[in-house]
């Protein structure tokens, strides 16, 4: 008889709870089988893509304590960087942007016309323009206190915000972008192109994750937890301190960007007032705690732990209620949101998946090869963690 | 070690460059700011006027956050949205009223308000308000330390007793503002609110400066209610065990100072002044709840310029934040959108060139 841990049953029990309760609400909402999966598939890869994001910054601060509070502007300039590459060149009165390369870039040897050469140009482009600006903020900020790169963050979220908003010749202002060709998508249908995008998606992030568990268990990955435990432990043991950090907030960084493209081609259409704090940051800080920082499972199980209690929040909406609450209920939603956040600081520091104790992958396997290996998931490391960063 | 080292070399130029350097940023900081302000007073008066004004408010919010970054350790970043709320506070026991999508539509809450009192609406001197305002804002200052010493006791002091580090305050601090902006957008809508409606008067000063009587007002409350915080901090035992504690925490307590309530007294101090500051924002502007997580950004950027942990370089950075912001809107350099913007890049500067910010200590 296998023993099993109460720990070890929390994740999966979120998960079935957030699935039933998501499926729930849209059968109820819908009563039509077929668009409960459509919703719950649209569902899926926003969650999907705010994962990369949770991984991205569980990267940062999970692991190495860079305490990045502007995840909005990556997400921002990822998804409009991605969405000007692919478009068409602006043509009519109501558009106008630069860029528009997508026709220029369909050229690929085979598949030419299914718009995914633009689509893998433009999600390297999105990373490289977000690294580019992750490795130029940091020589102000890194070197200092982390709440310096807080403060710093929210001021550049907020002013690529205002400059996506004010410059209309640059992406179009507040007359938003639309029609942003996603791969594959002018050869399906609209709701078969759902399905495509879900599994590039999560493609996508299967490929991020596996590339983040394999480098946390690197010697790098190593360092980078040394250093956010004991700063001064590392420096003493010959780590270039700044640059580690470095590094990880631009590869931080990168991913954003890719994630913040792969948002574009999601959702094919991108407003400047999508990427506020509180939509863009927020709920992805939310997803690393409540997850658990520290750990990329935690982090993926957060994003669609609270991905689905921000959907079904929406729920609320459909019920009939005096017109006083009605129009307040994004306000509920957002004071939710934080108290969340507050709630699980104070009583689960560590998340529901706890960060595990690990050495590296070369222990792993030597402990593997000596005892068989343990029936069922291992239980969230024995000695008590300390609060970290 | 370090001192042996020092020692035996008899030139080391990268401790020269250090000390030099630090100098030499500090007084070309202090130029380029004369320099700003001589040219904003040359050309663009308007804006230095309103600058000064809104700085000094900026000023008031930055104290608190000096504070807390002193005594704590930990950047309060619900200090802006405190700020708007106990405008908020101080707008309903001004017209004892709450909620309503519209100022047209609001509810009566309270069975009396300020301005039922015998005479509190007839406008003093030149103002726009009578002293009902003054008593409402006295109220306010009274709930908003109320509230944060609250929050102190629910928030920060379990996580205090868990030695979390100063990122896990940040946090928190950050989840509260989101739980207070949501709440004054859900008691009292988006829609913009005035303490007063009407026009303002202005007067004319000499060398051509227009100021309004309310803006008069604001200044002159700021710099009474700055030079108390300078008496309470250097001519008090309070203030004496506020400024050990900056220095060092644990030697304060093994030294007899009742750390605890140091710094319930310091939520208090800061709350009362962000409270007052957010009453003058809304007096000068107008009450939004969004202005609450805007606002944080000049707050930062003013503590952060003066130098962390120091009230008088917040004083100087507010001012010199506020200045800037509204110069470069008035004379039309950058588009009013970006107004709160240039606070950021401002910060960005200040980390580049001096990250001790004015009057702080190199660290």
């Amino acid at each position: 008889m296998k023993r099993v841990s109460v720990e070890s049953l929390v994740p999966t029990a979120c998960v079935v709870v957030v699935t039933a309760l998501i499926l729930g609400i849209s059968f109820e909402q819908t009563g039509d089988p077929e668009r409960t999966l459509r919703f719950y598939v649209s569902f899926l890869s926003v969650a999907t893509v705010l994962a990369i994001f949770a991984l991205a910054l569980n990267l940062q601060w999970g692991y190495t304590g860079v305490f990045n509070f502007g995840v909005a502007a990556f997400f921002l300039i990822g998804a409009y960087t991605a969405a000007i590459v692919t478009k068409e060149p602006d043509r009519t009165d109501f558009e106008e942007y630069i860029g528009g390369y997508g026709p220029d870039l369909d050229v690929a040897p085979f598949l030419a016309t299914d718009q995914w050469f633009p689509f893998l140009v433009a999600v390297l482009v999105s990373g490289t323009v977000c690294g580019v600006l992750a490795f130029l903020l940091s020589f102000p900020t890194l070197r200092l206190r982390e709440d310096y790169l807080a403060i710093t963050m929210i001021g550049v979220a907020e002013l690529t915000r205002r400059i996506a908003i004010e410059e209309q010749w640059l992406v179009n202002g507040t007359r938003n972008l639309g029609n942003i060709p996603g791969p594959f998508q002018n050869v399906l249908d609209i709701n078969d192109y759902r399905y495509v995008f879900l599994a590039v998606a999560i493609s996508f992030l299967l490929l991020v994750f596996f590339a983040l568990e394999r480098s946390v268990r690197s010697p790098w990955g190593r360092v980078l937890r040394a250093l956010r435990e004991d700063e001064m432990a590392a420096e003493a043991s010959g780590k270039n301190v700044r640059a580690y950090r470095t590094q990880a907030f631009v590869l931080g960084a990168v991913i954003m960007g890719a994630g913040g493209a792969m948002y574009a081609f999601g959702a094919r259409a991108i407003a400047p007032e999508t990427f506020t704090h509180y939509f863009a940051t927020f709920i992805i800080w939310t997803m690393v705690i409540v997850g658990g920082s520290g750990n990329n499972k935690g982090a993926l199980l957060g994003a669609y732990v609270v991905w689905g209690f921000w959907q079904s929040t929406l729920l609320i909406q459909s019920y009939d209620l005096p017109d006083v609450v009605q129009v307040r209920i994004p306000f509920i939603r957002d004071m939710l949101l934080g108290l969340l956040i507050v709630l699980a600081l104070l009583f689960m520091p560590h998340g529901l998946l706890p960060e595990r104790a690990r050495v590296s992958v070369w222990a792993e396997r030597a402990a593997r090869r000596v005892r068989p290996p343990p029936a069922g998931p291992a239980p969230p490391s024995a000695e008590p963690q300390e609060d970290k960063a | 070690m370090a001192a042996i080292e020092r020692e035996a070399t008899t030139f080391q130029f990268r401790d020269w460059q250090r000390r030099f350097g630090n100098f030499a940023t500090g007084a070309g900081l202090w130029l380029l700011i004369i320099a700003f302000v001589i040219g904003a007073f040359i050309w663009e008066r308007d804006g230095l006027v309103t600058g000064t004004v809104v700085g000094s408010l900026f000023a008031l919010g930055a104290i608190g956050i000096t504070l807390i970054y002193g005594i704590l350790k930990f950047g309060h970043f619900a200090h802006g949205d405190s700020m708007m709320l106990s405008a908020y506070l101080a707008f309903m026991f001004l017209t004892g009223n709450i909620a309503g999508e519209t100022q047209r539509s609001d509810v009566e809450l309270l069975p009396f308000s300020a301005s039922d009192l015998p005479g509190a609406t007839t406008k003093i001197w030149e103002f726009s308000f009578g002293y009902s305002l003054l008593v409402a804002m006295g109220l306010a200052a009274i709930l908003m330390a109320g509230f944060l010493i609250a929050l102190d006791h629910a928030v920060y002091g379990p996580l205090r007793r868990r030695h979390s580090g100063i990122v896990t305050f940040s946090i928190a601090s950050l989840g509260l503002a989101l739980i207070i902006r949501s709440l004054m957008l859900f008691i009292w809508g988006s829609g913009p609110r005035f303490y007063s409606p009407g026009i303002r008067e202005a007067t004319e000063l000499p060398f051509d400066i227009r100021i309004l009587y309310d803006q008069i007002f604001i200044l002159a409350m700021a710099l009474v209610l700055m030079a108390a915080v300078y008496l309470l901090l250097y001519r008090t035992k309070l203030g004496k065990a506020m400024r050990a504690m900056a220095d060092n925490a644990e030697l304060a307590r093994v030294s007899g100072i009742n750390t605890d309530r140091t710094v319930t007294w310091t939520w208090a101090i800061a709350g009362a002044l962000v409270a007052v500051a957010g009453v003058m924002l809304g007096l000068q502007t107008q009450l939004r709840p969004e202005l609450g997580f805007i606002v944080i950004l000049p707050l930062f950027a003013s503590a952060i310029l003066g130098g962390v942990g120091s009230p008088h370089g917040a004083l100087a950075g507010g001012l010199i934040i506020g200045i800037v912001q509204e110069t470069s809107v008035t004379s039309g350099i950058l588009d009013s959108g970006y107004k709160f913007s240039v606070a950021a890049i401002v910060l960005v500067m200040v980390l580049l060139i001096r990250p001790t910010g004015l009057f702080g200590v190199p660290r």
